[in-house]
């Protein structure tokens, strides 16, 4: 069984990005980029699959600008046997990178594509439920634990009330959620091996995919930000505050 | 122009953010329409026709809807979403789960936990886990929406809505509920709650955790939350998780207790009404965003807060 990683380079989750001063964007020029934190869950899961002898191979994808392949490097040194770089300088969004991942799925025939359940930078969480929907696959979303067996794949999700399980049918898609597993550190040895492994790259124009953004962005702003509020010295002082200042006690 | 809104009921009972979608809806302007497909669910429709705003529910009404499987109720939106000039749904689990398969369906793209409407094509949203608020403009013919809840008001009855029955989508068998394991508890929902006491990695087990701010939380009315930090430890079930890829909240009261304050942490609260902080590290961030922070132990700062509050 193949299992098909998607990941993406994105801004590191330490980073607290600036807006440019024109408000048509956000600076990221000279910040440290990293694989978005959901899509390492993923690769571990898939690596964890093929360690306990269910997956056969894992690939990863990615979508973006050549540097992308740091990102795939990594996926590699992780564990994953090869990728895919989708080279592009045109704007991704979810529904693109869904649809691109749809050609890499009828070419690569994947019986599970795991992805993270959304990127640190956009906050979209579409795209795996996007690539479900357009592959006509049923989707897990958030899942926190995962169990592959007999064709089929049982998904405990993480939801608003508390914890579901599922069984879907595959070919399907599973996005990850932070319970799922803990992700290994990638050795020194296993990021020099990755360095041989087998890296294709392919254009959206190969895929015959057209990417054109559907969103355009108006403009880019920071959040009023919260005044700083005061120090109290004691229990007694901060329960005045609440009862006669703030009234919400 | 019309708005589909897809409501999120439990088959017996409409959940609260329902409301706040409509309002959401109410705010791009038209005829607001509300979807209520489940099993067994006539008495939800029955409830909503009562919404304020809404003109029509709309009820589909079959065994395959009970779980609210996005490839069933994706199926369902589909078939009549083309009618519509808006598709809403709030950003919850469901929501989240179930948008993003309808815009693929319809090969548009989905504008994600809108927080506010500038017009009915133009929406702002945050990004960056909340550090950056994007206005974005959507040029296609439907536009799939979910809805941040804490953005906008919940609307209020007094409606008067037409009930019309949907047929319903044939099943896709694509999936299969086997179990669930719901949290149960008196407290309020997290989401809707009023006053939030929430605790970090600094409570150190989950049993300080459960034994120093259940008592605290029961003086307040409040709902119980957790930093990330602390679910990971395994002090608070997932479902407490308050930040950028857990619950987004804004209660009239945040109290947070142990929790440092890390980006993905602030990006779930710092949007409620008051935060008060109660760390042992005067440096941590919280205290930048809190309005009134108390230095020291939490261990005897929380029991004695509990018992002042008599």
């Amino acid at each position: 069984m193949k299992i098909l990683v998607p990941v993406k380079r994105v801004v590191d989750y330490n980073v607290k990005v600036r807006v440019k001063a024109d408000g048509t964007g956000v600076d990221i020029a000279n910040v440290k980029m990293s694989m978005n934190p959901f899509d390492e869950i993923a690769i571990e899961e898939a690596v964890r699959l093929k360690e306990a002898g269910i997956a056969t191979e894992v690939v990863a994808v990615s979508a973006g600008l050549a540097n992308c392949q740091e990102t795939l490097r990594t996926a590699m040194a992780l564990g994953a046997d090869r990728s895919i770089l989708i080279e592009t300088d045109a704007e991704l969004q979810p529904l693109a990178v869904a649809k691109l991942l749809k050609a890499v799925c009828v070419k690569e025939q994947p019986q599970i594509v795991l992805c993270g359940k959304q990127a640190i930078d956009d906050d979209a969480n579409q795209t795996g439920q996007m690539l479900a929907a357009l592959m006509n696959w049923p989707q897990a979303t958030f899942a926190s634990k995962v169990v592959v067996a007999g064709g089929k794949a049982t998904v405990t999700r993480e939801i608003d009330g508390g914890l579901e399980t599922i069984e879907i049918g595959l070919p399907a898609v599973v996005t990850t959620d932070l319970r799922l597993n803990e992700p290994r550190y990638a050795t020194l040895p296993n990021i020099m091996k990755a360095k041989k492994k087998p890296l294709e790259t392919l254009t959206p124009a190969a895929l015959g995919v057209d990417v054109a953004p559907r969103l355009k962005a108006l403009k880019m702003a920071e959040p009023p930000k919260r005044a700083g509020g005061v120090l109290v010295k004691d229990v007694a002082e901060l329960i005045a505050k609440l009862k006669n200042e703030a009234k919400v006690i | 122009m019309s708005i589909l809104v897809i409501a999120e009921h439990n088959n017996s009972s409409i959940k609260a953010a329902t409301l706040n979608t409509v309002t959401a809806a109410a705010k791009i302007g038209g005829e607001i329409h509300l979807l209520v497909a489940g099993s067994g669910c006539a008495g939800v429709a029955d409830s909503a026709t009562k919404i304020a705003g809404v003109s029509r529910v709309l009820v589909a009404d079959a065994a395959h809807y009970a779980d609210q499987s996005p490839e069933n109720i994706a199926a369902l939106v589909v078939a009549h979403a083309p009618a519509y000039s808006h598709v809403l749904a709030a950003a919850t689990t469901i929501g989240k789960n179930l948008m993003p398969r309808i815009a693929a369906l319809l090969d548009v793209a989905q504008v994600s936990e809108i927080v506010a409407v500038e017009s009915p094509d133009t929406f702002v949203r945050p990004i960056y886990a909340g550090n950056v608020l994007a206005t974005v403009q959507s040029s296609d013919p439907v536009k799939v929406i979910t809805v941040r809840t804490t953005a906008f008001e919940a609307a209020g009855d007094g409606g008067s809505a037409t009930l019309e029955n949907l047929a319903a989508s044939a099943d896709q068998g694509q999936s299969k509920l086997i179990s669930s394991e719901l949290t149960q508890s008196a407290r309020p929902e997290l989401s809707a709650a009023k006053t939030i006491v929430s605790g970090g990695r600094g409570m150190g087990s989950g049993e300080n955790y459960h034994k120093l701010l259940e008592p605290l939380a029961d003086k307040l009315g409040a709902a119980l939350g957790a930093s990330r930090a602390a679910v990971d430890a395994g002090y608070a079930p997932n479902d407490f998780q308050v930040g950028q890829t857990g619950k987004i909240v804004a209660p009239q009261l945040y109290i947070a207790i142990g929790i440092s304050g890390a980006i993905q942490h602030l990006a779930g609260m710092k949007d409620s009404r008051f935060i008060v902080a109660i760390n042992k590290d005067a440096e941590s961030p919280i205290f930048q965003v809190a309005d009134f922070g108390l230095v020291g132990d939490l261990f005897e700062l929380v029991p004695a807060l509990t018992a002042a509050l008599d």
